[in-house]
């Protein structure tokens, strides 16, 4: 388990969460708290564990990704944050402010205010035109017609669907209507973005441009995002942090070059094996630390291990530079293959 | 042949003399409270008598042409209309019609809360179910008959009967289908802070409105089919027509009034259920989602 050390900005924090589904979750929590399996509680009590004692700490301006199969309980646990499914134990706090405690007003309020979702079925309203679904967070909140048509004329053109505004849903692609949601909830600009398999109805071609369009608008908006995924390589790509679920329990925190250089246990390096190594890596991770000599060829620092392999062909080395463009480390080829080819605990050194 | 356990006809008397006392201690109030549905009718009846003939040709070709937008049913419509007015039973027609409309908006605003009602509360879906099957099996000349002892003959009874007869396929489809509205468009809209209002008439209904229209269709075909059944009590229009035809041994009278019953059912059902078709298209219901 991960502990951040620092009490950093928070976002949400999540402590102890656990849910059990059916009439009487108390019974299939003690046994839970004893230390029994998913597998051995639904057996005895015909409950079914959703979530199993889940603290998460997610930082302000993070996109922070939950992976799981399915069945794991990840998208059980993005509805927790928001509150459309409320615990059996555990605490939530977001923004500061303790959601479990809220009466169904403030919950109401603290829906239209503080944070938005998308859903993996997108939700739209078919009986409404695309401009009409983007303004209809707006509306609930109780903003005038007029500004809030205005505000989702400026997210439908954001997220590239001008043209559409008066199509049907129906009308759209999925990729579309994907947008669609998107700028449904950024067009309430809250500071907290749920969004629940957003990308994975779609196909691989417009997935990959989504993510690209979700890492943009994110750099620019800079919100906190909870992103819910199965796809593990889609978790690389755009998580900050991930978290591994199953059965219900997280498994292992961690940036993405950490699960990929050090998975916690079995079923992780089963993910683990099939992936883009050279996409998770950061080049920083991996690189010496120091000021050398200025290499011929410089990578950002947030560049992956990818980023840099075509430059090998040419210089031995490639430096690696921080945002004021100094150079505070090189890389070589040899350093690359070696991350790639082994992950095992005791290869490199990440920090 | 069954035993007879108990004597039931003390039961029989005091549900005789229940009836008796009612009509003569409440008759006049229930009257009283009957009244406004009667000058519903009658306001009604007067408006189709008043209005010409061939603007209301016109208005129901025009609905025709507006939910279908091509002309198979706007003609089917005139040729209904044109034959009902040659048979000269336009003004039984109106008569009928003014029934049947006092009926359907009658049962649309009892019937579509009601609906409501049940699609939220398993409780109250499981008391109202059983009533409504009472009321769509049970012979209407059971309730028929203390009504009419309660408001004498004439045209309340007539309403309420079909009413009565007419309103359950509204309210189980107005159920049904707030039910079946896609659950993710439901949590989408609870995930944005609605109020259960905002939910109800912004989602919710908006999605159950093929559905419903459904159950209108089906409310107004049901009243049409009470109209000969109402005519007895004394309802007019075209079942009093088929009910004379009956009792003078006059086939023909009889045949052409019942075809022209069959001819305001098809017009009637064609328009509702061209509505009902044009709104799931725009939805996009019906298609694999």
């Amino acid at each position: 388990m991960d502990t951040n050390g620092t009490t950093a900005d928070l976002a949400i924090t999540m402590r102890g969460v656990t849910k059990i589904f059916g009439p009487a979750p108390e019974t299939a929590l003690a046994l839970l708290t004893k230390g029994k399996s998913k597998t051995e509680v639904q057996a005895e009590t015909n409950h079914v564990v959703g979530l199993d004692d889940v603290s998460l700490d997610i930082e302000r301006g993070q996109i922070f990704v939950v992976m799981g199969l399915s069945g794991s309980g990840k998208s059980t646990l993005i509805r927790h944050v928001n509150r459309l499914i409320d615990p059996t134990a555990g605490k939530i706090v977001v923004n500061g402010e303790d959601v479990l405690s809220m009466s169904l007003d403030q919950l109401r309020t603290f829906r239209r205010t503080s944070i938005a979702m998308v859903f993996q079925k997108f939700g739209l309203l078919p009986h409404r035109s695309v401009l009409s679904n983007v303004a209809y967070g707006l509306e609930i909140r109780g903003v005038g017609k007029a500004e809030r048509l205005e505000r989702a004329a400026h997210w439908v053109e954001v997220v590239g669907l001008s043209g559409y505004e008066r199509s049907r849903p129906r009308q759209l692609s999925g990729g579309q209507q994907q947008r669609v949601g998107l700028a449904r909830a950024l067009a309430m600009d809250t500071d907290i973005l749920l969004m629940d398999e957003a990308f994975s109805a779609l196909d691989p071609l417009i997935r990959s441009g989504m993510q690209e369009q979700l890492i943009e608008l994110q750099s620019s908006l800079n919100k906190t995002i909870l992103f819910i995924t199965h796809d593990f390589d889609e978790a690389l790509k755009i998580g900050n942090r991930i978290a591994v679920l199953k059965d219900g329990a997280v498994q292992q925190v961690g940036k993405p070059e950490e699960i990929v250089l050090n998975p916690a246990n079995a079923h992780i390096e089963e993910f683990v094996r099939d992936v883009n190594k050279a996409r998770a890596i950061h080049v920083r991770t991996i690189m010496e630390k120091g000021a050398f000599e200025p290499c011929e060829h410089t990578v950002p620092m947030d560049a992956r291990c990818e980023d840099v392999l075509p430059w090998f062909a040419e210089h031995q080395w490639v430096g690696v530079t921080n945002a004021d463009g100094g150079q505070i480390g090189r890389v070589s080829a040899r350093q690359v293959i070696r991350a790639l080819a082994k992950y095992s605990p005791d290869v490199a050194d990440p920090v | 042949m069954f035993p007879e356990l108990i004597d039931t006809r003390p039961l029989r008397r005091a549900v005789d003399d229940g009836l008796n006392w009612v009509v003569r201690n409440w008759g006049g109030e229930l009257e009283a409270a009957a009244y406004p549905l009667l000058m519903f009718l009658n306001w009604i009846e007067r408006l189709l008598l008043a209005t010409p003939w061939w603007l209301i040709v016109a208005i129901l070709v025009g609905l025709a042409f507006l939910a279908t937008r091509n002309w198979k049913l706007p003609v089917v419509v005139l040729v209904a209309l044109v034959f009902m007015g040659i048979m000269e039973l336009w003004r039984d027609a109106m008569v009928t019609t003014a029934l049947m409309l006092a009926a359907t908006l009658t049962a649309i605003v009892i019937s579509i809360p009601i609906g409501v009602w049940m699609s939220r509360s398993m409780r109250v879906r499981q008391i109202v179910t059983p009533v409504l099957d009472l009321m769509q099996t049970m012979p209407s000349f059971v309730y028929l008959i203390p009504a009419v002892m309660i408001f004498g003959p004439g045209k309340i009874p007539a309403l309420l009967a079909t009413i009565v007869y007419a309103s359950p396929p509204l309210m189980r489809l107005t159920d049904l289908g707030l039910r079946n509205v896609d659950p993710a468009v439901m949590e989408a809209s609870r995930a944005f802070g609605d109020t259960p209002t905002q939910r109800l008439f912004g989602v919710q209904v908006p999605l159950a409105l093929p559905t419903i229209l459904a159950g209108v269709n089906q409310t107004t075909m049901m009243a049409l089919a009470m109209v000969v059944i109402a005519s007895m009590i004394g309802a007019g229009g075209l079942g009093y027509q088929v009910l004379q035809g009956i009792g003078r041994l006059e086939v023909s009278r009889g045949l052409f009034a019942g075809l022209g019953i069959v001819v305001l059912a098809i017009v009637f059902d064609r328009i509702t259920q061209a509505y009902g078709k044009r709104l799931q298209e725009r939805f996009g219901l019906g298609e694999v989602r």
